[in-house]
């Protein structure tokens, strides 16, 4: 059955789907219950599935994390949620030096399959700390698995994947494309594996590596280089750790130019990693230097001048230009 | 009363009423201002029972066997933690964190938890391990430093020692939240756990986090705090202005001070607590009011910031001391018991130093064993590239 939904929706659809092929399956956070999330994500969940399932928490990340891998190690599949991106870090201890660990330590003994659901990314004029794209410390953090979905079909088949995987998972949700729309088979396949990223433009020219919120912009700057005559392929990461390489290779290997756009800070970002890696790997294929377009090395700004900050069509274009003019 | 899983014990009875005599009530003696329960004193004089300001009788009703054998954990535990501190002196550990002047909390509250209980320990909690009837030689690996401390704590009832202070307490509370979803609650045949922490902890966001979740969710746990009056340097009244039991208040549960050198206090409250637990009352609050008359590892000096004077103050109400004591005056045992026990435990000591020994130390490459439950391509490359880089050394002697 394929319904044109939000990308909001979708993930509603994706947890209510979760919820019902697994007992085990909880949901805790703040507000996610008779509120059903400030994006409304967990909508209904608590009216269907009862307060034990859908689990309206204190308003203490760090507890709604810590708590989660008790409620792992008694065999739960606990799917938090994070508020928003810059309430994360009061949670930072219990996810990179706890999650994280725990299988380690244990020796394997210890499974920890638990989803932290974080709305990400800027562009919707908020205020401090609602804008923020944190994913580069969490994929710095072995242990983790990173992931992210860039539209409607992805999200929902990405967030049960995640919640079905053992391994624990920061699931980063692009909140300004939550009521962007897309066609979802919701008795569909995933098609791919959680974990691999997907061309989702073919071309020949250049390559674009985007994920999460900067995969439209990047199509849309992919739509505009072909008016130039540039045809630009572009590759949603989907999964920021483990990063799916060999898509990439292929792709740069092929055009010989490469763009990294993320929202982040591109000071020892993601852009930064996949520019070492492509280096390394594709050097001979390589007619210009790995270029990034990237969020600027400074706190997120205030939102009248977050439209300057992100990165945008023009941006991405003109970086694009430079990987022709080297 | 192997692991815990006796009949005897605590329960809280009703309260006897204002005229109770004066040997049956709190403060207890040696015991700072507020009092705590203490059943048996540093002379070894062992009262029936004592009820708290709250109207909670706590006592305890053991056999003879079962009050030697208490005696003999605690000679054991203090043994074993003696051997470890050699083991790191000599170089065979990396460090040690001892537990020396704590026995009596451990083991007492270690006893006190049956069967189905689960533990959620420090890394200091080695007594309350023994007590599970766990071999001792389990957290090893990690002093040793040939491994992380793994083991599966739903095999044991005991989770893998945590080291950052005070995140176990969420862990445990939502393992016991768990409980409660699970229906585990309610009757004398439920489940409860335990969370083990310092006087140090009580300071920590996640320890207040716990306290609040576990209050708002009625968990079945009971947070047992062993206040040795330091967190490596820091005196207690860097860390309180109010006794730690009465945060307990704060939080809608009892808070209960016990003589944390008293076995028999720490196992009549801490039974009395899980038991109020497993039954659906929720969480309690135990302060166990002790000294930690060692460093607070291997790498700490605590001549720096403690006086002699009070190390003796405290070596007067040595828990170990007092059971002897006691043992003595009712009869109970006499030297060729205590030879025996030294006897026994010197030997699980020595078992446990060659073994400790004989360790082995792990292939590097396991290095990147368990790392995500399903593995990750990424770290398959890292891995067989380091396995190439290691074999590129074999046969030469640089």
């Amino acid at each position: 059955m394929s319904e044109t939904i939000t990308l909001g929706k979708a993930l509603n659809h994706g947890l209510r789907r979760a919820l019902e092929h697994d007992s085990k399956v909880i949901i805790m956070g703040e507000d996610v219950g008779k509120l059903g999330g400030v994006f409304r994500i967990t909508d209904g969940l608590q009216k269907d599935f009862g307060e034990d399932r859908v689990i309206d928490t204190p308003l203490a990340e760090s507890g709604i994390v810590g708590t989660a891998i008790g409620l792992a190690i008694r065999g739960y599949r606990p799917v938090c949620e994070i508020q928003f991106d810059g309430f994360v870090f009061p949670a930072f201890n219990q996810i990179v030096a706890q999650v994280s660990k725990m299988h380690y330590r244990s020796l394997g003994n210890v499974r920890l399959p638990i989803v932290i659901r974080i709305p990400y990314g800027g562009g919707i004029g908020a205020v401090e700390h609602h804008s923020e794209s944190p994913e580069a410390y969490f994929s710095h953090t072995p242990g983790l698995k990173v992931v992210t979905c860039a539209t409607p079909a992805d999200a929902y088949h990405m967030i049960q994947q995640s919640i079905d995987s053992d391994d624990p998972i920061v699931f980063f949700e692009p909140k300004r494309r939550y009521w962007e729309k897309g066609t979802v088979d919701l008795d569909g396949s995933p098609g791919i594996p959680l974990h691999s990223a997907r061309v989702i433009r073919p071309g020949r020219d250049a390559t674009i590596i985007a994920y999460g919120p900067m995969v439209r912009t990047a199509l849309d700057a992919a739509s505009a280089a072909e008016e130039d005559g540039r045809n630009l392929e572009v590759i949603d990461l989907r999964s920021l750790s483990p990063l799916d390489v060999g898509p990439v290779y292929e792709s740069v290997r092929k055009t010989g130019r490469c763009v990294v756009v993320h929202e982040a800070p591109g000071n020892v970002g993601l852009g930064s990693e996949i520019a070492a890696r492509v280096t390394e790997e594709c050097f001979y294929s390589l007619e210009a230097p790995v270029l990034r377009v990237t969020g600027f090395d400074v706190p997120y700004p205030a939102a009248r001048v977050e439209e300057e900050y992100l990165p945008d069509l023009d941006r991405v274009l003109d970086a694009v230009d430079r990987t022709f003019g080297w | 009363m192997a692991n815990g899983d006796s009949e005897v014990g605590a329960v809280p009875l009703p309260a006897p009423g204002p005229s109770a005599g004066t040997e049956d009530h709190m403060p207890g003696d040696g015991a700072p201002a507020g009092g705590f329960v203490q059943l048996l004193t540093p002379d070894g004089e062992h009262v029936d029972s004592v009820t708290t300001d709250d109207g909670v009788t706590y006592s305890v009703d053991f056999t003879d066997d079962e009050y030697r054998e208490l005696y003999k954990d605690l000679v054991t535990v203090r043994r074993l933690d003696a051997e470890a501190t050699a083991l790191q002196r000599q170089g065979e550990l990396g460090i040690w964190a001892s537990l020396l002047g704590q026995e009596a909390a451990q083991v007492g509250s270690g006893r006190a938890l049956r069967p189905q209980d689960m533990a959620f320990p420090t890394y200091r909690e080695h007594g309350v391990l023994y007590t599970r009837g766990i071999d001792p030689i389990m957290p090893f690996g990690l002093f040793r430093g040939v491994d992380q401390g793994g083991w599966d704590p739903n095999e044991f009832r005991f989770n893998t020692y945590t080291i950052v202070i005070g995140a176990q307490t969420l862990h445990a509370t939502g393992y016991a939240m768990g409980i409660s979803m699970d229906g585990k609650t309610g009757n004398a045949s439920g489940e409860a756990v335990i969370a083990y922490f310092g006087d140090g902890a009580t300071s920590q966001g996640d320890v207040n986090e716990a306290f609040v979740w576990s209050g708002v969710f009625h968990a079945p746990i009971v947070f047992f705090c062993q206040n040795n009056q330091y967190a490596i340097s820091e005196p207690l009244e860097r860390q309180t202005r109010i006794p730690l039991y009465r945060r307990a208040a704060g939080y809608g549960f009892p808070g209960v001070r016990i003589d944390g050198n008293d076995v028999l206090a720490s196992f009549a409250v801490t039974r009395a607590a899980l038991d109020q637990a497993r039954n659906g009352q929720g969480p309690t609050l135990i302060e166990a009011y002790t000294y930690r008359m060692g460093a607070h590892t291997s790498s700490d000096d605590p001549t720096r910031y403690r006086i002699a004077s009070e190390v003796e103050s405290w070596k007067a109400k040595d828990p170990i001391a007092r059971m002897k004591r006691f043992l003595v005056k009712q009869q109970l045992a006499g030297d060729d018991f205590f030879a025996e026990v030294d006897a026994d435990a010197q030997k699980i000591a020595l078992d446990l130093r060659e073994r400790v020994l004989a360790l082995p130390d792990p292939e590097p490459v396991t290095m990147f064993d368990n790392v995500y439950p399903n593995g990750s391509p990424e770290l398959d490359l890292q891995r067989s590239q380091f396995e190439r880089y290691q074999a590129s050394f074999e046969g030469s002697t640089h």
